[in-house]
């Protein structure tokens, strides 16, 4: 077993230090080291999105990022997408367009979508589609999942209006 | 959108609140089977044999044991002997007790690529996984038998030397892969077939494919010295968990606690137990807790995928369009071990019509193939892509339209299936109109390539055992514990109901899934029945605690309950009605008025109410790459009663992308020999977001008599019509009827060609 690592981070805007094995993904060290399980293991090879976090703001399958390259980074999970003041429109739409069944996907989703729309504020249907082809989802065929991204576009351009 | 209304009497049911749950799941605090911790916790890994057939001569763990941070190494040596023939229940399939032994740690054979051999707990995954490749496993390998045509003849590698088939019920003299060969039959197809204008015969095959639930199978146990075992898993049934394991370990069931985590996802693949006996078995051995995890290749591996299939069906018919016989012949993959889904996948075959004359055979096969589990509507949907598309092809032929051709011959109350009971109350009827006038249905599809398909289904729904607890707080809310593991809303489902007697907002409901200590037994989360179940044992709670809520009130004004009257959430003394009580002024006066009040009921559930599904299907079929794209989708569904319309139709959409997945991308791939080169969510393609279009739902309402609310369950149906509705859709799209699942690139391609060459 090779010397674990120390590593200093930003985890969901927290100064984070931890000690790490160089063989263990960023996934593996958020959920078993950090504490964070919010962001789930479906593949473990960068297929089915349940783990995607933001790393410097980019998305990605944190299960393909090592854990020592989190170092000096800045990663965003789900535990970090809401705010004490209250839920990221995105999961305040997710639950009422009842766009999540059993929920094991939906972290991934949540911060995929986020991604998404803090680049493009009003995507069209099928972009949307495209860019959460890399998440799976068994439960829902999608469909309310979509409507849910849509929603939470439309709802947050009326506040960026106001 | 629902056909009807959300009825007037109703204040909640047909409503749409947040659901319970949702909160924790949208912020990451949910707590899944993986994500459980604590002090002292070691990592399990499970060895798996790399042959489909081979016996084991001998294991040496020795060198694997001795690695620095392995704790323990175990075997099948390690399970209790169980060497009974006794049938394990796992809700919609069954298993042999040794059968069911050997899945979790094969004894002398393995059967299957992926089989469960050895397992090791360390302090590290990493460790305990350095560990296996230490084990030495002395292997003799067997040829196997591969697919169910194959295995079924004469000479045929035996997977138990020991099984006798079993023929119309009695056990022949004959050892064979063949494990049970069964027919329904009534009338005389022969004489039916003599009266058909036009007959179509063909031949199926469909590939295995896996449930697909994208968290992975994970438990924890901890085993006490005082002989107490706890294990928090991520299962279907926490009740079947305690069992399996209890019997399998030979202990008592009341020294087991199964405590259900979030559960990823199910869809009947996490009915059998995998993992919980093996880490209940480490923890033993070690004296710490123990968390196994599986990986996905170990889920595609190692646990059950729906079978593969051949079937033939035959059916004749006349020219007024009217069915004259039916001749079904399904024969199914069971894996490693006798269970397949075929008893089941039998009965639905023609259950969507009225038949005089039909015969079904149904053949359990093993095969050195995964053990197969249960999947969404077990067997309904394979026997639905064959009776389907040949009702299709009858239509064609009659020039008939395919919904008044199931509206000529399907199903009403009163008819008999052929294998025996007669149909209560159902709704195909108004299933099938309601997709007749949908616009999808009447708008014309134009286009290039272009085609679409029509498929109806059939499934039976269940009910069983369910218990539930509803205890009053002080400041007017409930708290309702009940024991189904909730997989997609069913929580919010049983809690509208109890809410809808208590006349409080579903939001004053509070539902809890408890463990099995905890609450009363409760069977599984199959067979689309909690909120048929959990429904009604919600109900009875309540009208347990709104009597006795009631008789307080009375006690409160010094009367009889005879004298109060309870509605829309407020008590009123008759009959001047002039004092009143709101249901929160009294919980909050319960304390000091004679002490809490709880209701509570266990019920046995057995008004099911089947259900149908129509499916409405529009392909555009690429004849240069083979590719199909589904443009559109609709289905219409009888719910009985939707409780919580979003969740019923996300049941609708997600059963509706299964099914596109099961007809166009998804399969088992084997190698010739018989390992699965598939074994990746990169090359075990289901659908994603850009696969699909928006899926459009009706919900019919034909209120189930056997339920105070007309719920039928919706979990299930509507995977079973879209793998034959897309065939059809493309067949009308590019002239080919596609008789093998999936309808992938490649098979549609040497289809084109095929018929180009004439042969089709
Ligand atoms: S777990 Fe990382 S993509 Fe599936
Ligand atoms: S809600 Fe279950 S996988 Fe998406």
């Amino acid at each position: 077993m090779a010397d674990k690592v120390h590593v200093r981070t930003t985890i969901n805007g927290e100064a984070t230090e931890f000690l790490c094995e160089p063989r263990q993904s960023l996934l593996e060290v958020l959920r078993d080291v950090v504490g964070l399980t919010g962001s789930k293991e479906g593949c473990n090879d960068g297929n089915c999105g349940a783990c995607t976090v933001l790393f410097n703001g980019r998305m990605v399958t944190s299960c393909l990022v090592l854990g020592v390259e989190a170092e000096g980074k800045n990663v965003t999970t789900i535990e970090g997408i809401a705010t004490p003041a209250g839920l990221h429109p995105i999961q305040q739409a997710f639950l009422e367009n009842a766009a999540l069944q059993c929920g094991i996907c939906t972290p991934g989703f949540i911060v995929a979508a986020k991604a998404l729309l803090d680049r493009e504020p009003n995507p069209s249907e099928q972009r949307i589609r495209l860019w959460l082809a890399g998440n799976l989802c068994r439960c829902t065929g999608y469909d309310k999942i979509i409507r849910a991204v849509m929603d939470a576009s439309k709802k947050m351009q009326e506040v960026k209006a106001r | 959108m629902t056909t009807t209304a959300p009825a007037p009497e109703y204040s909640v049911i047909g409503t749409r609140p947040i659901r319970h749950d949702g909160l924790d799941k949208v912020i990451g605090r949910a707590k899944y089977a993986a994500d459980i911790q604590m002090a002292g916790l070691l990592s399990a890994k499970i060895l798996r044999s790399p042959h489909p057939h081979a016996r084991i001569k001998s294991i040496d763990t020795s060198k694997a044991a001795a690695l620095p941070g392995v704790r323990a190494v175990i075997t099948a040596a390690d399970i209790p002997a169980v060497a009974s023939d006794r049938m394990q229940d796992l809700g919609e399939t069954a298993v042999r007790l040794r059968f069911l032994s050997s899945n979790v740690l094969a004894g002398n054979k393995v059967l299957y690529k992926g089989q469960a051999v050895a397992a090791v707990a360390a302090t590290s995954a990493h460790i305990a996984e350095e560990a296996l490749s230490l084990i030495k496993v002395d292997y003799e390998v067997l040829p196997p038998a591969l697919n169910v045509l194959d295995a079924m003849k004469d000479g045929a590698p035996l997977l138990h030397e020991d099984m006798l088939m079993q023929e119309f019920g009695q056990r022949t003299t004959k050892h064979s892969n063949i494990a049970n060969h069964f027919r329904f039959k009534k009338g005389e197809p022969a004489d039916g077939f003599k009266q058909a204008d036009v007959v179509v015969e063909r031949e199926f095959n469909t590939a295995a494919v896996h449930q697909g639930y994208i968290e992975p199978h994970a438990a924890t146990a901890n085993w006490n010295v005082d002989g107490k075992l706890t294990i928090w898993c991520s299962t279907q049934g926490s009740f079947n968990v305690r069992s399996q394991v209890a019997t399998l370990l030979k202990i008592p069931e009341s020294n087991v606690k199964v405590i259900p985590t979030e559960i990823g996802g199910g869809f009947g693949g996490k009915l059998g137990v995998y993992l919980e006996p093996v880490v209940a078995l480490l923890a033993k051995k070690t004296g710490h807790p123990v968390k196994a995890i599986m990986s996905r290749t170990e889920v595609f591996e190692g646990t059950g995928p729906t079978p593969g299939s051949y079937m033939k069906v035959k059916m004749g018919a006349n020219k007024e369009g009217r069915i004259t016989a039916a001749e079904v012949s399904l024969m199914f993959e069971a894996g490693a071990f006798p269970g397949s889904p075929v008893n089941a996948g039998a009965m639905c075959a023609l259950a969507c019509y009225n038949l005089d004359n039909a015969q079904v055979d149904g053949y359990d096969v093993v095969v050195n193939k995964q053990k197969t589990a249960a999947y969404r509507a077990p067997g309904a949907t394979h026997a639905a892509m064959a009776v389907e598309s040949v009702v299709d092809e009858l239509c064609e032929n009659l020039k008939m339209d395919p919904i008044d051709f199931r509206i000529l011959n399907g199903v009403k109350q009163g008819d008999r299936r052929v294998d025996g009971p007669a149909f209560g109350k159902v709704g195909f009827m108004e299933v099938l109109q309601a997709a007749k006038n949908h616009p999808h249905w009447k708008t014309p599809l134009t286009g290039k390539n272009r085609g679409r398909g029509f498929a109806a289904g059939f499934w039976f729904n269940a009910g069983g055992p369910a218990s539930c607890y509803i205890a009053m707080n002080p400041d007017g809310t409930v708290s309702l514990i009940e024991g189904a593991a909730d997989i997609g809303g069913t929580r919010a489902a049983i809690a509208m109901q109890a809410a809808e007697v208590l006349g409080i907002p579903a939001d004053k409901v509070t539902p809890t899934v408890v463990d099995t200590d905890s609450i009363g037994y409760t069977s599984l989360t199959g067979g689309s029945s909690v909120a048929f179940k959990g429904g009604l044992a919600a109900y009875e709670a309540a009208q347990d605690l709104k009597k006795q809520l009631i008789e307080r009130a009375a006690k409160i004004w010094e009367t009889t309950a005879d004298n109060v009257e309870f509605e829309k959430g407020e008590f009123k003394l008759k009959p001047s009605y002039e004092r009143k009580m709101t249901f929160t002024e009294l919980a909050g006066r319960l304390l000091t008025t004679g002490g809490p009040l709880a209701g509570r009921a266990s019920v046995d559930a057995r008004g099911v109410g089947p259900a149908f599904a129509a499916v409405i299907a529009d392909v555009e079929v690429d004849p240069e790459t083979g590719k199909t794209q589904v443009l559109r989708a609709t289905i219409v569904q009888d719910a009985g009663k939707a409780i919580h319309p979003s969740y019923v139709e996300g049941q609708m959409q997600g059963g509706v992308a299964q099914g596109i997945g099961w007809a166009l991308n998804e399969e088992y791939f084997f190698t010739n020999q018989g390992t699965m080169a598939n074994p990746t969510f990169l090359d075990y393609r289901m659908p994603t977001a850009l696969d699909l279009p928006m899926i459009d739902t009706v919900i019919v309402e034909v209120a189930n008599p056997g339920h105070p609310f007309g719920v039928r369950g919706v979990g299930e149906v509507p995977i079973v019509p879209p793998p034959a509705a897309v065939a059809n859709a493309m067949k009308r799209a590019i002239g080919v009827r596609m008789t093998d699942l999936p309808m992938s690139p490649g098979a549609v391609l040497a289809a084109i060609q095929a018929k180009g060459n004439g042969k089709r």
